[in-house]
């Protein structure tokens, strides 16, 4: 189990709070799609993915990328206990979805890079330091599934 | 074994360094202090300085050095291996940094620029310079072994 101290709880809460996911979450999906382009592999259904202008107007990658936002608020809501609560997602990313975990650290880095690109100075070193340490929390759970 | 470099990749970090280079230093600062704040595991390689925050005068002047580094082969990006010789004999016979924390410092460096240049660091931007500091860790650790 993971041991969260007040202060961070509160970061996570705060910096949640002051989001907006349909602008955070399609904006990380869509760089992860451009820097890392073979995490593609895993919306091929999704339409024209061709090139980045492409992907940056793709309906369902907006609406993949908000849905994805709106899943870590699960994690947020129950920062006790992630690992149960992401127990069946990480069964569908492994049986389902058969998605490469290391992918979910690729992400995991572009949120945190979009997240940063909005608050500025105001994600300090230390609310870096707290937000990456949930992130690797949520990677871990996602992962903890797979055999 | 590297990355390839395409022409594009070349034009679009040389011209996003013209625009990082005034605030380099200051930036390379701040990325050595994330990394040391966020990644503790890197402070091994520090245990020689007196102050590891992200205020630390050590920290900040080690952060410019590296970002000096950078802009150099920035500069020398037709021929990084070469322009990285001395600096690569340096991180492999006396440094000798495992390798996976040039992947840590660049995530921070790369952090760091989407921090400053919010609207510039655009994705096609970042995924030239996320190549570019591949090949720079690539010509780093090459002596290694």
């Amino acid at each position: 189990m993971v041991a969260w101290s007040d202060q961070e709880r509160s970061i996570i809460t705060s910096i949640f709070s002051n989001l907006d996911y349909n602008d955070v979450g399609p904006k990380a999906l869509i760089r992860c799609l451009i820097v890392y382009p073979w995490t593609q592999r895993y919306f091929a259904s999704f339409g024209n993915l061709y090139n980045a202008d492409a992907i940056k107007t793709n309906p369902n990658i907006q609406a993949h990328g908000t849905k994805v936002l709106h899943g870590l608020d699960r994690a947020v809501k129950n920062m006790d206990d992630i690992k149960t609560t992401y127990a069946e997602l990480s069964v569908l990313h492994s049986e389902k979805l058969h998605v490469d975990p290391d992918n979910f650290k690729l992400l995991a880095d572009c949120l945190t890079i979009v997240i940063a690109a909005k608050m500025g100075s105001g994600f300090t070193p230390e609310i870096q330091a707290t937000f990456q340490k949930f992130l690797a929390v949520v990677v871990s759970a996602l992962g903890k599934q797979y055999h | 074994m590297t990355e390839f470099l395409s022409g594009k990749d070349k034009t679009v970090v040389k011209s996003f360094w013209d625009k990082v280079a005034p605030k380099a230093a200051e930036m390379g600062g701040e990325a050595l202090g994330r990394m040391l704040t966020a990644y503790p595991q890197t402070k091994t390689y520090f245990s020689h300085w007196s102050d590891l925050s992200p205020e630390s005068a050590q920290v900040k002047k080690h952060g410019a050095t590296i970002m000096s580094a950078i802009g150099d082969a920035v500069a020398k990006i037709d021929d990084m291996p070469s322009a990285m010789s001395k600096l690569s004999e340096l991180h492999a016979f006396k440094l000798r940094v495992d390798p996976a924390n040039f992947r840590i410092l660049a995530h921070n460096i790369v952090l760091v620029l989407a921090l400053y240049f919010p609207a510039d660091f655009t994705p096609e931007v970042h995924v030239s310079i996320d190549k570019f500091l591949q090949n720079l860790a690539m010509a780093l650790s090459e002596k290694y072994r």
